[in-house]
């Protein structure tokens, strides 16, 4: 395709559809606009980007007018200069002139319209609206005043963020953008998410938080990878350089494939401000008769290097045990990972993983050859049918969550949710499946079964790209709909309704999170999942596959190097010989360990592990049987501990290291999707806070291990040459948009979907697993009739402690909600607020009460980032035996309402 | 308004259950949603907050879209009217004609101003523009249909008389 069109008298050619806006931009002459944004959708509503067309007898707006061949376009004359100042004047002619005063002062397209065309005051005269601002919100603030009714705020919440909570309400001059029924923002259903304020061309919708902190021009920005979750969002950081304060937040417009070239959530727009909290630890601590007192890092770093080569003498390489983070970069937790190898010859080094998907890892390694997102974020445009389960992308991985809202009332998508909960995205559902916590085996395997029992199978790719076939239709027999329906309690024609929907659908694509993984069988559940796509030839094209959404920013990527016990980076087993010997030999050490070590399950507590190095993390909140966790750390012989604060974990450490927090750094964080994107240092680190790769390295160094890395970029140099899957990731390629991996070289250009040609087992082939179910290892009884499940909510970040340190999510949702259902809530006499006792078999926590029908009967749901009501001091560690993942989403509860007066003694 | 202070709506549960029978006949239709809040409206008498949500939940659209369409239309309206609407003319010949000494006459006889409802629901006042019958001015239109023509104050309490039941 060729469209030949002549701008201003030059010729000029493109190579695909396009309006006249684009193609003037493309030809390098800048129109202006106020209206337009590359991320939604163009109304010509503001008429600033009006042209000259030959043949058009009016002036034309550029931003809705297809190019079409042979076109003729000025952009500059005398005629188009006084229409844009016309249009200008009567803008100006109820905006008010407070420039001066203005939150967007440097960064208005009014103003900056106005100065270029010159126009002091309107000639029209000034009529302003005399509107009392909205300031209702914890997050945005909305001065309608100085409404240009441009609609931008509309419509990227409408078709971006999918909650279209504004409307243009009223008519002609009246026209603003409001909430429903013309209540304050606050009160609406309005998620936070800053969209609007980071759209809005002018100052009339502002970040609060960030108000009057900063004029624009005195803010440098970076360009960074957002820290929560595994989404991945590019963001431009806003710091100003005087006071080395983060001041707000923007969306990147560079990498569209992950967040839209607009989307932020909550999280991503305004939870930076624990980076700059004052709870920030800036001196090295050593613990000195119970107490910790500020030490320099000479000296901290050389009692931490002595007592760790103390406990290595006494109890070797069996008696330490080394964390790494899903929140670090990926160079810090292969430096933290080959510290562990090559420095104590021990594999004992684990990271969070463990606890969201290291189910993921192990089921999708066994059915595929491979353990990780099959397809990636933005080819869900392309399915038909989407089967989500265990997953809350809403609220867990909302600029995803926003996405899967769009394809469905967009495209039409037909929506399965399977999941206990009935979550938001079950309001967009064609079928919601409403099974028994724990019963996912049986349920997949059901749908399997009838998929199977009436010949909706792909036949043709279960032939050409499968092995097993025939076994795993012969452990179905077990998994007729009568007996799943008496398993999951779901009735029978639903299980046939969902079968055939996804069986038949063009494209399917499963996508599920923690809710499959978190259980004593989650890799088997991880597994009936793959089954299910092998079987209905779901894999390897584009709106399909088997998608887990990773939970933290960086768990693909701590996986990816090799912060697990039984693998090097990339995947490479510590048990082969030819990997011992590779690793020997590129390290530079002899008697690598071929055993596999502990996972931070079975390490912490383990009799064993007598000394612990954590690089930034906070398991006394974040894994099962809290009370346990907290025990076995104060027990240890020697703790050390790297973090940006102090923790309900490192309490009980004997020295802890000041990290620089993600903002402070470079590095690389490898997304939900396989993409390996850039982080970049914004502001200079807080106190004498380090790089915990800095840490790291000046550990080794004194221990005895040379490292000698001068930056980030070094060390991924070095990830690269052992590395197969990463060998491709030169950070000068991944500037803008990342990579995704396998990426096998300089010019391979990265994989966006795998399994295109043949798994990547060593055959070629998937592989289906025959299934068994068994009831979860805990359920409800007579004593404990509750189901207990734990999770995220959306304004919180697992362990709390970078989002409870930021003011406005704070008090957005200051203390933990105990989710239950309005007919259990009514049969134990509670209602909202009210608190409650809750029990299980290992302890008990007291919060308030929220009944909502988002638990089902039966089933209390505790958010578990809230320490003083920690969710885990209820759950069990009961391990899947393969991932040695908790069962976070199973566990037998009582609820007991408690009196004020009882809960304050 | 919420519902608890709506007693119209209170008084008239039933009511949903006519619109939604009334919705699901015409949800495929294009353009639903006009149809939709005319009937609404016809049933509850206006269009509260609550029966924009309703009505966006029954159609699966979002509630601020209803909003939007509500507000851009002079005839819906999310204020409670009464059961009879005393419409003035304001135009210029019945204003000239002495039009606002009617309204000032209406306003004292029904203790309510402009767009407000009296106490026991039967009335409300509106100001209008003109209805086409300057040589009768000043005029009163109750309802859809009774009209009055060379309305002077004083007989304002007689025309309302009819309406008091």
């Amino acid at each position: 395709m060729q469209i030949n069109a002549f701008i201003d008298g030059k010729p000029y050619s493109f190579d695909r559809p396009m309006t006249v806006l684009e193609a003037c931009k493309e030809a390098g002459r800048e129109i202006p606009t106020i209206c337009y944004h590359p991320s939604v959708k163009s109304i010509g509503a503001c008429r600033i980007c009006v042209v000259e067309v030959e043949g058009f007898r009016n002036l034309q707006a550029a931003c809705t007018l297809p190019l079409s061949d042979g076109m003729k376009i000025k952009t500059q004359s005398p005629r188009i200069t006084s229409s844009r100042k016309m249009n200008i004047e009567l803008l100006l002619s109820r905006h008010p002139n407070v420039c001066m005063t203005c939150e967007s002062n440097g960064n208005c397209k009014l103003q900056a319209l106005a100065y270029e065309y010159g126009i002091e005051e309107p000639a029209y005269g000034v009529q302003l609206r005399g509107l009392e601002p909205d300031d209702s919100s914890l997050f945005i603030y909305r001065d309608l005043n100085k409404c240009i009714q441009c609609q931008l705020c509309v419509r990227v919440c409408d078709e971006v963020e999918n909650m279209s909570i504004y409307s243009m309400a009223y008519r002609g001059y009246e026209s603003l953008p409001e909430p429903p029924f013309g209540l304050p923002l606050g009160s609406s259903q309005c998620v936070s998410c800053g969209q609007c304020a980071s759209i809005c061309p002018v100052g009339a919708i502002v970040e609060k938080p960030s108000m009057g902190k900063a004029r624009w021009w005195e803010l440098k920005a970076v360009k960074t990878t957002c820290p929560y979750c595994g989404v991945g969002c590019q963001l431009d950081m806003y710091y100003h350089p005087k006071t080395n304060e983060i001041i707000k937040v923007m969306p990147s417009e560079e990498n569209p494939e992950v967040n839209d070239g607009i989307a932020t959530c909550v999280k991503g727009k305004f939870g930076f401000e624990f980076a700059n909290h004052p709870d920030r630890l800036k001196k090295p601590l050593i613990r000195r008769d119970g107490k910790f007192v500020e030490v320099e890092w000479e000296e901290a770093l050389d009692y931490t290097a002595d007592r760790l080569k103390e406990m290595l003498r006494k109890y070797g390489p069996e008696g330490i045990g080394l964390l790494g983070s899903a929140k670090c970069t990926n160079e810090e937790n292969y430096i933290l990972q080959k510290f562990s190898r090559a420095v104590f010859k021990t594999n004992n080094v684990d990271h969070c993983a463990r606890l969201c998907h290291a189910s993921t890892v192990a089921g999708l390694a066994m059915s595929f050859g491979s353990g990780a997102m099959t397809n990636n974020l933005l080819d869900i445009q392309h399915a038909d049918v989407i089967l989500l389960t265990g997953s809350n992308p809403p609220e867990n991985h909302p600029v995803y969550g926003s996405r899967i809202k769009k394809t469905i009332r967009e495209n039409g998508t037909k929506l399965i949710v399977a999941d206990p909960r009935k979550t938001e995205l079950v309001d967009y559902a064609t079928i919601w499946i409403n099974h028994k916590p724990g019963t996912d085996i049986a349920l997949f395997s059901g749908l399997l079964h009838i998929i199977a029992a009436e010949n909706l199978a792909d036949e043709t790719f279960i032939a050409e790209r499968t092995e097993k076939w025939e076994e795993m239709k012969e452990s179905l027999k077990g998994f007729d709909p009568k007996t799943v329906s008496e398993i999951t309690g779901v009735p029978v024609d639903l299980l046939y309704k969902a079968a055939r929907l996804y069986a038949e659908a063009e494209n399917a694509a499963i996508i599920y999170a923690m809710g499959i993984t978190q259980h004593a069988c989650g890799t088997h559940n991880v597994i009936s999942l793959a089954n299910l796509a092998m079987a209905t030839g779901n894999l390897g094209r584009p709106g399909v596959g088997v998608n887990p959404l990773r939970g933290q920013n960086n768990v693909q990527g701590a996986c990816d190097v090799g912060a697990l016990p039984n693998v090097y980076s990339g995947y490479q087993r510590v048990g082969d010989p030819a990997m011992k010997k590779k690793f020997e030999e590129f390290w530079g050490v002899t008697g690598l360990p071929t055993n596999i070590g502990l996972p931070v399950t079975e390490m912490i507590g383990h009799p064993n592990i007598k000394a612990m190095f954590v690089m930034g993390e906070n398991p006394a909140v974040s894994d099962p049987d809290s009370e346990h966790v907290e025990k076995s750390l104060a027990a240890l012989e020697f703790f050390a501990d790297t973090d940006i604060f102090i923790t309900e974990s490192n309490v009980y450490a004997d020295v802890i290291l000041p990290a620089a927090s993600t903002f402070e750094k470079d590095g690389t964080f490898t997304n939900t999707e396989r993409r390996v994107q850039r982080i970049r240092k914004v502001i200079e680190p807080i106190g004498e806070s380090k790089p915990d790769w800095w840490i790291v390295q000046e550990l080794s160094k004194r221990m005895g291990y040379e490292m000698n890395y001068q930056s980030a970029e070094d060390i991924m140099n070095e990830i690269r040459r052992c590395t197969p899957s990463y060998a491709g990731m030169a950070y000068h390629r991944m500037e803008k948009i990342g990579l995704q991996w396998p990426c096998r070289s300089d010019e391979d250009p990265g994989t966006s979907i795998l399994h295109t040609q043949k798994f990547a087992h060593p055959d070629g082939k998937g592989k289906f697993t025959p299934m068994t179910y068994n009831d979860p290892p805990e359920t409800p009884d007579a004593e404990y009739p509750f189901y207990l499940s734990t999770g995220r909510i959306l304004y919180h970040y697992h362990t709390g402690t970078m989002t409870r340190r930021v003011k406005a999510i704070h008090e957005k949702e200051p203390e933990v909600k105990i989710e239950i259902n309005p007919t259990d809530a009514s049969s134990l006499g509670v209602k909202t607020d009210d608190l409650v006792r809750l029990t299980s078999r290992r302890g008990s926590i007291e919060g308030k009460v929220l009944v909502t029908e988002r638990s089902v009967p039966g089933l209390v749901f505790v958010p578990f980032h809230f320490a003083e009501a920690r969710a885990n001091t209820l759950t069990g560690n009961f391990l899947d035996p393969i991932a040695k993942i908790p069962s976070f989403k199973v566990s037998a509860v009582k609820i007991e309402k408690i009196d004020h007066k009882t809960a304050e003694v | 308004m919420s519902l608890e202070q709506c007693t119209v709506c209170a008084r008239h549960e039933t009511l949903y259950q006519e619109l939604d029978a009334f919705i699901e006949k015409n949800r495929h239709r294009p353009g639903a949603l006009i149809e939709v809040l005319h009937k609404a409206q016809s049933l509850f008498g206006f269009l509260p907050a609550e029966v924009q949500a309703f009505i966006a939940k029954q159609l699966g659209i979002p509630e601020s879209t209803v909003f939007g369409v509500v507000t851009f239309y002079h005839y819906f309206t999310m204020k409670p009217r009464g059961q009879n609407q005393v419409k003035v003319c304001l135009g210029t010949a019945c204003y000239v004609k002495g039009a606002d000494r009617v309204l000032e006459r209406l306003k004292e006889e029904l203790k309510v101003g402009i767009e407000e409802v009296t106490q026991d629901g039967r009335f409300s006042i509106h100001e209008v523009r003109c209805l086409g019958a300057c040589s009768m001015a000043p005029v009163v239109l109750i309802g859809e249909k009774d009209f009055f023509g060379r309305v002077t104050p004083d007989e304002v309490p007689k025309i309302l008389k009819k309406y008091r039941g």
